[in-house]
């Protein structure tokens, strides 16, 4: 994963409500053994209506998305972090992320900033014209008019995205561990191996 | 006195690896059930970095999103081929994975294929008080059997290959406590829309549900399936019921389960699993049994549910801003007006599947309404898919096919289906769907289909009416 500290520029000012995961990319994407190209799917559904912020040559390229609440609800698809990914989108600020989303989002190095409702809508106002920025390290939101909202992040996800860790070989650097709990597992609940099939 | 725990905290600290002061932890993973969609590309990644599937003893991999619900033998006995190419090529990824990293795996014509979440207790993998993942977010689903069971993204299934661990930070703990009992005619499947449509899509958000009360108690696995599947669509990642003695009958003498010594071993543990009297949830909502009826979604959220006997709502009652707006673009896109009394609304298709609702007491719940009626004229499609091969030798045995074909329905081979329009079973654009799934969003059924959710029965009900109708007033 590629270290972040930053991201600023223009917007999205998508602003909805419950956008799930079908949304940001429908099943029939999913076909794919790859991670790339899946920006040509994206937000399909929306993209179909006239006047869309995607297709609006004003935001053409925005890393920010600015949406409503619950983000990214319904499937675990990782899709729709690839999906944004491909459409440069590497952050996303909204009132609340679904858990899955924001964690598959974390993993492929997009931030998904929290913020209260009226922070979003001024947001989504400033998006209109001009620019905004996230600072990780400092944890927040500015604009080109003095806004300044800070945001709350889990210190050790901060840590992975600053340092672009591998968190399978964090893990696998646990792996003593692992080994004694399997070894006590298999000492107090020797029953849950499964039977083979 | 040890400190009174919830069944979450009990299955958490069960699990810990190790803890860190930040609050993060390594969770040891029990069981992973893996398929096709969310899996290759988490295999290539094992396979760049070198690493190898840590545990392929607690992993069980099947086809089910993908896969065509047509006879997969033709008449001469030769396997049928897969007719889309990228559906095609992902299937076969799993078929060369799964043995290559030495996983089992169950291959699409065996008679035990069906979806993940309806084998997995079927075969007796998923077992009370075990950790469990999919790449699959209806993952939930296996909280009936009191697993701690949750969907992830495909990274974490390549960390759980890699490492069967997590990374985690515990959640939240949220009890549901439904009051009294269910009246006459009203389902599992209704009882959780009418909670989604009390706590809403994000209700659960960052929580572990427990169902608690006699409702519970007395329900079905089957019915517990139906409950806890669908608690990611409150926004919560694990729903869980506790284990009690009809878990362990249902679990008994199931292939994958442990037996003998073991068993007794297993139920002594599994009995230790409730939440203690006095344990703390962090958040409490008391529904009553006797408020519920039939119920069915209107819009294209899991929370936009009113009783059969209602009308669609007027997008202006919603107090909140965003909500009006959103529920004007949903009745657009599902061609209806406020006001419109659901029982007057028409269906064309018919849809009987999906992790939610494919187990054999759905489909004889389904085929109690359709004995002896037909589908409508206005119906296009009506299907029925079993969740698995097992499922529907069993509702065969039952006599349930028959009913079903006389009914006019197709009888199908297991699978993912109509749910999400992965395989060639899709609703067309414009077109409205009566389904027993789990999600009404936006193109989930195909793009352009508008998707109602139901019951089995009631699904059956529309079918027979052509309409939305009220399973009441047909038995």
């Amino acid at each position: 994963m590629q270290p972040i500290d930053r991201v600023e520029g223009k917007a999205f000012p998508f602003g909805r409500k419950n956008v799930d995961t079908d949304i940001i990319i429908p099943s029939r994407w999913l076909k794919t053994i790859s991670r790339e190209g899946l920006g040509a799917g994206a937000f399909e559904s929306i993209r179909a209506e006239p006047g869309n912020v995607f297709d609006d040559p004003d935001y053409a390229g925005s890393p920010i998305l600015i949406a409503g609440d619950n983000f990214g609800c319904g499937s675990s698809r990782e899709h729709a972090a690839w999906a944004l990914i491909d459409l440069g989108i590497t952050a996303v600020i909204a009132p609340s992320f679904s858990d899955i989303f924001s964690s598959n989002a974390f993993k492929n190095g997009i931030l998904t900033v929290v913020l209260p409702q009226e922070a979003v809508d001024r947001l989504m106002e400033v998006a209109k014209t001009d620019t905004i920025h996230i600072d990780l390290e400092s944890q927040t939101v500015t604009t080109p008019f003095q806004d300044r909202f800070t945001f709350e992040i889990d210190p050790f996800r901060k840590t992975c995205l600053m340092q672009g860790l591998d968190e399978i070989g964090l893990t696998m650097g646990k792996a003593d561990a692992i080994s004694a709990y399997e070894a006590k597992l298999s000492a107090d609940r020797p029953w849950m191996v499964p039977v083979a099939a | 006195m040890a400190q009174a725990k919830t069944l979450y905290e009990k299955i958490w600290d069960a699990h810990v690896v190790d803890q860190r002061d930040d609050g993060t932890a390594i969770i040891f993973i029990d069981r992973h059930l893996v398929h096709e969609v969310t899996s290759p590309q988490a295999f290539e990644g094992l396979r760049m970095a070198g690493r190898k599937v840590r545990r392929p003893d607690l992993t069980l991999a099947v086809p089910d999103h993908n896969v065509p619900t047509t006879p997969r033998f033709d008449t001469a006995g030769k396997r049928v081929p897969i007719a889309d190419p990228e559906s095609r090529a992902q299937l076969e990824a799993l078929e060369r994975n799964a043995p290559a990293f030495g996983v089992p795996y169950i291959d699409a014509t065996d008679a035990r294929q069906g979806i993940v979440h309806v084998i997995g207790p079927e075969q007796g993998f998923t077992l009370p008080g075990c950790t469990m993942v999919c790449g699959d977010s209806h993952t939930a689903a296996h909280g009936a059997l009191g697993a701690l069971a949750f969907g992830i993204g495909t990274s974490e299934v390549e960390h759980v290959l890699a490492t069967q661990t997590l990374q985690l930070k515990r959640s939240k703990s949220m009890e549901i406590r439904v009051e009294g009992d269910l009246p006459p005619s009203v389902s599992p499947k209704d009882l959780i829309l009418h909670i989604i449509g009390q706590i809403g899509a994000a209700g659960g958000t960052g929580h572990v549900i427990e169902y608690r009360g006699k409702v519970f108690e007395q329900m079905s696995i089957e019915g517990r399936l139906t409950v806890a599947n669908m608690s990611i669509e409150a926004g919560a990642r694990a729903g869980l019921i506790a284990p009690d003695d009809a878990t362990f009958a249902y679990l008994k003498g199931r292939p994958m389960a442990p037996k003998g010594a073991d068993w007794d071993a297993a139920v002594a543990y599994w009995r230790t699993l409730k939440t203690d009297d006095g344990a703390a949830f962090d958040k409490s909502v008391v529904i009553n049994a006797a408020d519920i009826a039939p119920s069915v979604t209107w819009g294209t959220s899991p929370e936009d549910v009113v009783p059969i006997t209602g009308s669609v709502p007027d997008p202006e009652s919603f107090a909140d801003a965003s909500k009006r707006a959103a529920a004007q673009k949903s009745l657009d896109y599902m061609g209806l007006t406020a006001g419109t009394p659901l029982s007057e609304v028409p269906v064309e298709h018919i849809f009987i599947g999906s992790c939610t609702n494919s187990r054999i007491e759905d489909l004889r719940a389904a085929a109690a309404v359709l004995k002896g009626r037909h589908t409508a004229s206005g119906i296009k499609s009506a299907l029925v898919v079993p969740g698995s091969g097992l499922v529907k030798r069993q509702a065969e045995e039952e006599g349930l096919d028959r009913i079903f074909i006389e009914a006019g329905f197709e009888w199908r081979e297991p699978g993912c289906s109509a749910c999400l329009g992965m395989n060639p079973d899709k609703v067309p654009a414009g077109e409205r769907c009566a389904s027993t799934s789990n999600r009404n969003f936006v193109g989930r059924q195909g793009p352009g289909a508008r998707t109602h959710l139901v019951s089995p029965a009631m699904a059956a009900a529309a079918a027979v009416t052509g309409r939305l109708s009220d399973v009441r007033t047909l038995t």
